[in-house]
């Protein structure tokens, strides 16, 4: 069913010194012990974890339900912002794709998708052999799910020892190390303007409208750029 | 478990896995080297971009506390210390957190 030579290469690869598993963590241990100051008990952190594994999208809800927002609300706001998990499911299955694979595999492991593992698929697929890619992927988002949940529960039984301030070093984690990371990746002039463009037209859009400001700057940017490396790329 | 917040957390992975999902049924159709695939693909890394410049300058949560300069700074220390550690990307993470963490505690 699923080979396990390349489900464990998977497992390996999210476990390097540099992977973005430790963003990962370190954002998923901030998010634990958010959620247990804002009520939730370990068995709703841990589930939330494990059903949206999204960064964005547990903050976005959190934030929702300290001003009691609906749950129509809750539901518009995560939707939006993690909308860009869309382009990033479609920007990787294709690579993953083989004939002799079965579909519910893709259905199934598309809730892998988020940034670290997206990162670390990006960075190590073209050494894999392309029939078995979707297994090295499901280790990939295996081994990334687990340490989200770890992380979780960890920040969950660590939140009365953080320190406000340790906290925020936390949380300012996961954006530097991405941020770093998509420097690292801007290597033709394509990749450098979609990312350039998107840094600076998401923060702009914000001022006209919040919620839609990273899905309509990305949009924007990624269009752009799309045109200006056909033009100078080739 | 209160029923509220099993709600809310379902609502947020339902609206989380739509996502995920529609990406996994449109790509079906999308070949590695075609055109739509590439503006995909720069539309993936713009999004991304500007979610993580929007985290960084307009946060939410913990990090809306931090005073902007006190952000400017960690930010802009961060990308130097990624090049001068020849584009290591652990060095700048555990120290951008370290250096945020001591900045703040002697912030008011």
């Amino acid at each position: 069913m699923i080979n396990l030579k390349y489900f464990i290469k998977g497992i390996v690869c999210s476990k390097k010194f540099d992977s973005p598993a430790i963003a990962l963590g370190a954002s998923f241990i901030a998010i634990g012990a958010l959620l247990k100051n804002l009520g939730f008990n370990i068995q709703e952190s841990i589930f939330s974890t494990f059903l949206t594994y999204a960064l964005p999208g547990s903050l976005v809800m959190a934030e929702s339900m300290l001003i009691g927002a609906s749950l129509v609300n809750i539901f518009l706001a995560v939707w939006l912002v993690n909308s860009r998990l869309f382009p990033m499911t479609v920007s990787i299955m294709p690579l993953l794709k083989h004939d002799s694979q079965p579909r519910w595999k893709y259905y199934i492991s598309c809730h892998f998708v988020a940034v670290s593992s997206w990162l670390i698929l990006k960075s190590n697929y073209e050494e894999i052999d392309r029939k078995y890619r979707i297994d090295f992927w499901i280790g990939i988002g295996t081994a990334t799910w687990l340490i989200a949940i770890f992380s979780t529960v960890l920040g969950f039984y660590a939140a009365d020892f953080l320190s406000k301030d340790m906290i925020i070093g936390l949380a300012i984690v996961n954006p530097i190390y991405f941020m770093c990371a998509m420097i690292g990746v801007m290597k033709t002039i394509q990749l450098s303007s979609a990312i350039i463009l998107g840094a600076f037209l998401g923060p702009i859009f914000y001022f006209f409208s919040p919620e839609w400001s990273v899905l309509l700057g990305g949009l924007v940017a990624g269009s752009i750029a799309y045109f200006i490396g056909e033009v100078y790329d080739s | 478990m209160t029923a509220n917040i099993v709600l809310a957390i379902l609502v947020t992975s339902l609206a989380t896995y739509i996502s995920r999902f529609l990406g996994a049924l449109t790509s079906e159709k999308i070949g590695e080297t075609s055109k739509i695939y590439k503006w995909f693909n720069c539309v993936a890394y713009s999004t991304l971009a500007a979610l993580i410049s929007r985290m960084l300058i307009f946060p939410s949560g913990d990090l809306s506390d931090v005073h902007y300069i006190l952000r400017i700074i960690v930010i802009l220390l961060s990308i130097l210390i990624f090049y001068i550690t020849k584009r290591n990307l652990v060095y700048p993470t555990i120290l951008s957190a370290i250096i945020l963490a001591t900045l703040n505690s002697f912030a008011v």
